[in-house]
């Protein structure tokens, strides 16, 4: 078995706002093997991008701080490493790719500096090198023309180029772990069905582990190996990919599965999941789906449920799984 | 076979690029190349395409909030860019229209209730007494309280502002709502809220719409009929079942074939089209999908295809089939 890239133990990052204290990343544990690919999967404002810039050490203070819990990468707490320490391992030891490839590349810079630039900082290479390697990055994200792309700006790519120059960037210095956060969700479907075709081969090629966070259920079961659903700040289920959708456990995971309509599955109407996500101020301390689920019971507003595995190791958050209100 | 309420017959919308010192037109986006359709009674007919295919352009012209270049939008059998200001004043309420972005299209100094109301009084529809009766009414068809009336759309979230831009098209009593990528921006829990509502309230008030939408798994979900967009031209037309079982068009294939399915134990053939959408200015000749099209042959790099019936109402524009 690989040993775990990443460890996130109890993570809490809050927000503290005028409203009150946002408690976007709530005790949240789960790790990421080497070379495995883990979706993390929820809807917005569940915590799935704030875990990922923690991990990066990217949550902006005030008003964000992270208040607890450890991330372990490759063996080092990176919550408590200095920023000088930090600054070396991201984009260098961990690649990161945004939703949004415009407002990720400098509009001013042309591709080329934007690409040498973290090679000549982490790898320590000259101009020439990191020109070449740039070259030759830019053809292994399957770009034509890569001098010509050298000089050319931001503006002048499309969308699907910018996110590939975007995968380029991040995986230039052959990182450990590559975090992409809704990398297609701007995109159209058959540029999608190009970039996740190139993230998929890059990660084998690579050695990758690729952690990401997506809305989209399909894209989780094309790329997933691992899956983590969040809801609310919490994990609320885990489980490798075929067992999840083989076997949900938890409502709200049943309830997103039966409510995306899928191609060639007509039917007359679709299932939907009552009401909306909680306000995140101040939830109490039961279970923050309670209110919308078709199962609830007396103990679910009362007490949150624990997050337990089964012998399959697939893990659930649900009193429907416990004890004496097990069905 | 029911009454047509929409006939498109060729239409065209051409936007001018500016250029040089004195802002001359140096050439034309053909945002919508001559499309043609009609949408009957009672049926969602929706368009698919990826960004800048033109689909809401049509929508958009459709309802003549953008003036055509050339062609004819009929509705009712009313040559609606004929009309005059005022004509068409009478008709607005019947053609209505909801956005993609809740966030954007809702005024944020404006209380919900006089978002949804304004379009009643300006035309003259309802009494200032009768006003907050009717607002009611429609807030409560679109699944709101009435209690959110007086509230202001900052205290709404996504999926409920969504229902808001329903029920301000939905007071006027429409015949026709233009769908423009309502459920897009919203988590999938609120999107299978707002389709079933959606598909409640056509069946309640026989309503017809046209459903724009880049989602082909929520197109499959609310269609009747179905037409695929490429840079400015429906490349196919179908029934829903038929489109979805036996797609003809390579561009149609593709796209179907791109789509995520959440089923890991799927293999599936996957087309995986290589390069970008060329540019609207400057369109390929022939056919507009050779470029990109993995069975081009010759001929499609120089004949425009014909769009065609080859059969039960499924229309494709394509050389090979």
């Amino acid at each position: 078995m690989a040993r775990n890239i990443v460890e996130f133990r109890n993570l809490k990052t809050y927000f503290y706002t005028e409203e009150g204290v946002v408690k976007a990343v709530n005790d949240v544990s789960f790790s990421i093997r080497e070379g495995e690919t883990v979706c993390v999967v929820g809807e917005s404002g569940c915590g799935k991008s704030v875990t990922a810039l923690s991990l990066m050490r990217l949550i902006q203070s005030p008003p964000g701080k992270i208040v607890g819990g450890e991330i372990i990468f490759d063996g080092r707490d990176i919550l408590k490493l200095s920023d000088a320490e930090m600054r070396r391992i991201r984009g260098n030891e961990i690649g990161m790719i945004f939703q949004e490839p415009m407002t990720s590349l400098n509009p001013v810079l042309t591709i080329g500096d934007q690409l040498m630039e973290p090679l000549m900082l982490h790898k320590h290479m000259t101009k020439k090198e990191a020109w070449n390697k740039a070259i030759e990055l830019i053809k292994q994200v399957g770009i034509p023309r890569a001098e010509q792309i050298m000089t050319s700006y931001p503006h002048e790519l499309s969308g699907g180029m910018r996110q590939r120059i975007m995968i380029a960037m991040a995986i230039s210095c052959d990182p450990k772990l590559l975090i992409a956060d809704e990398p297609t969700t701007a995109l159209d479907v058959t540029i999608q069905a190009q970039i996740l075709d190139l993230l998929r081969r890059l990660k084998e090629e690579k050695k990758m582990a690729l952690m990401l966070i997506t809305h989209d259920l399909g894209i989780v079961a094309e790329m997933a190996d691992y899956v983590v659903v969040m809801y609310a700040g919490k994990v609320i289920e885990e489980a490798p990919v075929r067992e999840l959708f083989k076997n949900p456990k938890h409502p709200y995971t049943r309830g997103l599965l039966k409510a995306k309509p899928v191609i060639g599955r007509r039917q007359e109407r679709l299932y939907t999941i009552p009401g909306q996500v909680p306000n995140p101020i101040d939830l109490g301390d039961f279970c923050y789906f309670s209110d919308r689920c078709e199962y609830t019971m007396d103990v679910c507003r009362k007490k949150m449920p624990p997050f337990v595995a089964d012998e399959n190791g697939h893990k659930v958050a649900c009193w429907l799984y416990e004890g004496e209100w097990k069905k | 076979m029911s009454e047509p309420l929409i006939e498109v017959k060729n239409l065209k919308k051409y936007f001018p690029i500016r250029g040089g010192v004195l802002q001359r037109t140096i050439g034309y986006v053909k945002a919508v190349d001559g499309v043609s359709f009609t949408i009957n009674k009672g049926e969602t007919l929706s368009l698919v395409g990826e960004s800048g295919c033109g689909k809401s352009t049509v929508g958009r012209t459709i309802i003549r909030l953008y003036d055509k270049t050339d062609g004819d939008v009929l509705f009712k059998g009313i040559p609606i860019h004929s009309l005059k200001k005022s004509e068409l004043r009478k008709l607005r309420p019947k053609m209505q229209m909801v956005f993609q972005d809740p966030f954007s299209s809702l005024n944020p100094r404006l209380r919900i209730g006089d978002a949804v109301g304004e379009a009643l009084l300006d035309h003259g529809l309802v009494s200032k007494n009768e006003l907050r009766d009717r607002v009611i009414e429609a807030l409560e068809m679109c699944g709101l309280a009435s209690y959110h009336i007086d509230r202001y759309p900052h205290e709404f979230s996504g999926g409920q502002r969504q229902r808001i831009g329903i029920a301000r098209a939905l007071i006027l009593d429409p015949e026709f709502i233009v769908l423009d990528e309502p459920v897009s921006s919203l988590d999938v829990s609120i999107q299978a809220q707002i389709i079933n509502l959606l598909m409640d309230l056509q069946q309640q008030k026989g309503l017809t719409y046209l459903f724009i939408s880049h989602d082909l798994s929520v197109v499959e979900h609310i269609s009747t009929r179905v037409a695929v967009m490429y840079l400015g031209n429906i490349v196919e037309m179908a029934s829903r079942d038929e489109l979805f079982d036996h797609p003809l068009h390579p561009y149609t294939q593709a796209l179907l074939s791109a789509v995520p399915i959440p089923d890991p134990d799927l293999k599936r053939e996957r087309i995986i089209l290589e390069g970008d959408i060329p540019s609207p200015a400057n369109p390929p000749k022939g056919c507009k999908f050779h470029t990109r099209c993995p069975f081009a042959k010759d001929i499609c790099k120089e004949q425009v295809p014909e769009f065609r019936d080859v059969g039960g109402g499924h229309y494709v524009a394509c050389h090979l089939v």
